[in-house]
């Protein structure tokens, strides 16, 4: 190996290989923790979208969603009882917490459906309020109660430890451990990506989920009822982005920050279109978004030595900033390679109006 | 897909009379009153009730609010609290001028989102542009600080409004030629901006000196202020003229002609002769150059400089400046105004009445929420009146699922 890694060029990049190969192993469970959230948020986009909706709130209610259950999960601890299941650590305070995150989003996502199905808005520009009102009332309601009290916090969940003798299993070991070695919520997202692939390809309401979205005139014309499954869908959609809020706030820190989603819900958008709206292509775009952030935190910490000292001199030399923006740069390139070979759902974006006699 | 049938249809359903008595005339839309006053109060009688029940529901708010905060309930507070506002904003010489410092880059702003959807973009990047076009400004200000007034502000306005243009220019070319859609790519770009300002501004920009990592000083390149004011810099002069401008390019020019086809039905365009692809470039590319300009005015005309971590809600301020201006220049205008007083009236309501500033960012979340439920605030007006949205917004929501246009 070190004669090939003495090349000049090519050896630097067979070096960063098998850093990757070393590393991307050894952080796996961080990447699905930064995944997580965006993942979560694309199978709320996936929700929305294959029923013919766009929804750019996601953004807005992961935010909310991670304000609600962080207040909720701190002011309501003293009054609830006091037990700790060892498993994932997991509090009543916690439970409040996610459940307050999910009825948030949930509520935005019947504001959303309201604007976008019944009013018949633009649906981009409803995606935006909800945006523009998240960041506000976060903002506001932010300063308002959680500054003064800055000792409120319910704390995290904590992460299963998968045992020694499974994650060092070969080959598999750090798959096993990148999707166990982790909370709750964090757990629940190969489960829910899963369950939510069959659920949209073999069941009957996937189907006719796909109908809606694809062409709700003849849905409605074989008795789907295109209004009442679009609100189901956005609805249900707006528990996966109160999952992902909870993440932010209940399991990966324990505080909230305003702006603290910076973009996820963007990110997860674009998830979608990369997996061709499907959950598991969109679980695996968030990987590969999240990767590389990874990959830079584990350059920070450990950077590549020994056999691989020239390739750490070289990633020495990298700022910083440049893995901050690698995820949003990873984003666009993937985007612009992607979107005209990916086809969307024919009815997205536009409302369904019934037929009257009027017409 | 490209039926304007469905427009159409839409205005019959929600008319206010009902389907069975507005049926013979469905397909006209409400006359076009032959009065400038008539025609003024049919396009902006929606806004403004959404603006004014904005302040009424926001009320209910700040009543609330004080639930949580120390203060006794005060069934006045609301009262108060806007008027401190209003004093804050127009209560005097300073305060209007503050207002107009910071309605300035709020106009280049909206502008900037106006003019995007027109052609049918919604471009959320204006917060990334106006960053770069600030960092441009500040980089270029500070190395020709000693020059001579004249040109020193013209080379740092340039430099601020061909990088904004620019970073306009990049999600506006990936549309056009790949069809990724700009509401994500333009916000992606926002956080790389953010990033390669602390990178710069810590490293190859940064000036020595400071306690904190910022640009050097813009010297000669600030803006001055109008004569015979204090802080009215030229930059709001320069946000004024563009008023103008972008309304004669809309309305008057060929390209804004272009333009508008384009936003309407790019395919409709294309059989024209039109090339929407050049189009979208060149108008993400004037979008960006608006947007730059906005940072340009503000760091040049009040900071004076850029830091690592500059934080504006200019960009999504503009957002709610152009919807609520109906995308049209003179409506930006007074839309930009409004925001602009609310943004330098806040402090003082702040002291005043104990409401955290971002009650702001509430009000203007309200406000949107109105316009998009506009079918509401024409009911409660129970007049026939222009819809309040942005007509062009359906070719941006289209587009989504859309292929690139070749």
């Amino acid at each position: 190996m070190e004669a090939i890694y003495g090349l000049p060029v090519i050896g630097l990049f067979f070096q960063l290989i098998a850093y990757l190969f070393e590393a991307i192993p050894n952080n796996g469970a961080i990447i699905l923790g930064l995944a997580a959230p965006i993942a979560l948020g694309a199978l709320c986009g996936i929700m929305n979208e294959r029923s013919g909706v766009v929804n750019i709130g996601i953004e807005g209610m992961m935010l909310s969603a991670a304000f609600a259950g962080f207040v909720a999960a701190g002011f309501s601890e003293p009054y609830l009882p006091q037990f700790e299941i060892e498993l994932f650590s997991i509090t009543a305070p916690l439970l409040v917490g996610v459940l307050a995150a999910i009825l948030t989003a949930m509520a935005l996502s019947l504001l959303h459906a309201w604007l976008s199905i019944t009013i018949r808005a633009d649906q981009i520009i409803s995606g935006t309020i909800i945006n523009i009102a998240a960041l506000g009332l976060t903002g506001y309601l932010n300063r308002l109660v959680v500054s003064p009290n800055p000792r409120v916090g319910a704390g995290t969940f904590s992460s299963f430890s998968v045992p020694r003798e499974v994650s060092e299993f070969p080959v598999i070991g750090w798959i096993i451990d990148m999707f166990f070695d982790q909370g709750p919520i964090g757990m629940s997202v190969i489960f829910l990506v899963i369950v939510l692939q069959i659920l949209l390809f073999r069941s009957r309401w996937g189907l006719r989920t796909r109908a809606v979205g694809e062409h709700p005139k003849a849905a409605d014309t074989v008795g789907i009822d295109v209004i009442r499954l679009r609100y189901r869908n956005v609805i249900i959609g707006g528990i996966f982005a109160g999952l992902a809020g909870a993440f932010l706030t209940l399991e990966a820190t324990s505080s909230f920050q305003n702006g603290m989603t910076s973009g996820r819900g963007f990110i997860a958008l674009a998830a979608v279109i990369f997996g061709r709206w499907t959950p598991i292509g969109a679980l695996g775009a968030a990987l590969l978004f999240t990767a590389a952030g990874a990959v830079g935190r584990a350059v920070s910490i450990r950077p590549p030595t020994d056999e691989l000292a020239q390739l750490g001199q070289l990633l020495e030399g990298v700022p910083n900033e440049f893995y901050q923006a690698l995820p949003y740069v990873i984003t666009i390139v993937v985007l612009a390679g992607v979107v005209g070979r990916s086809i969307a759902p024919a009815a997205i974006g536009q409302p369904y109006e019934k037929e009257t006699k009027a017409a | 897909m490209t039926d304007t049938d469905g427009t159409v249809q839409r205005e019959l359903e929600q008319d206010p009379a009902g389907p069975v008595a507005a049926a013979p005339q469905a397909r006209i839309p409400p006359p076009r009153p032959r009065s400038l006053g008539a025609r003024i109060l049919q396009v902006s009688a929606v806004p403004v009730a959404a603006v004014l029940l904005a302040f009424l529901v926001g009320s209910v708010f700040i009543l609330v609010s004080t639930l949580f905060t120390d203060r006794e309930f005060d069934l006045f507070l609301p009262w108060t609290a806007y008027t401190s506002l209003l004093f804050g904003a127009f209560g005097g010489l300073n305060p209007i001028v503050d207002t107009m410092v910071a309605a300035a880059p709020l106009i280049l702003g909206g502008l900037a989102l106006g003019l995007g959807f027109k052609a049918g973009l919604f471009n959320i990047g204006a917060q990334g542009q106006f960053l770069m076009g600030g960092l441009g400004a500040a980089a270029v200000g500070a190395s020709v600080a000693s020059l001579p007034t004249p040109i020193a502000i013209a080379a740092a306005v340039l430099a601020g409004a061909a990088v904004g243009a620019l970073y306009g220019f990049i999600p506006g070319m990936l549309k056009a030629l790949t069809g990724a859609h700009e509401v994500v790519t333009t916000i992606m770009l926002n956080f790389i901006a953010a990033a390669i300002i602390a990178y710069l501004v810590a490293g190859p920009l940064g000036a020595e000196g400071f306690a904190f990592a910022r640009t050097g000083p813009v010297g000669n390149a600030a803006l001055p202020d109008l004569p015979g004011t204090r802080n009215l810099n030229l930059g709001v002069l320069l946000a004024l003229l563009a008023v103008p401008i972008v309304w004669w390019i809309l309305s008057r020019s060929t390209f804004g002609f272009e333009i508008r086809t384009v936003g309407a039905n790019p395919n409709a365009a294309r059989y024209a002769g039109m090339r929407p692809a050049l189009v979208i470039m060149t108008t993400m590319a004037a979008c960006g150059l608006l947007a730059g300009l906005a940072g340009v005015i503000e760091i040049l005309g009040v900071t004076g400089f850029i830091n690592t971590s500059y934080g504006t809600s200019v960009g999504f301020d503009s957002i709610s400046v152009a919807l609520l201006g109906r995308a049209h220049p003179v409506g930006i205008l007074f839309a930009a105004i409004l925001f602009g007083a609310m943004r330098a009236g806040a402090p003082e309501m702040q002291l005043d009445a104990g409401i955290p500033v971002e009650i702001i960012d509430v009000l203007q979340a309200i406000i949107l929420l109105f316009l998009a439920a506009d079918i509401l605030v024409r009911r409660l007006l129970r007049i026939r009146v222009a819809r309040a949205g942005v007509d062009e917004l359906q070719t941006v929501t289209r587009s989504y699922g859309e292929q690139a246009a070749p």
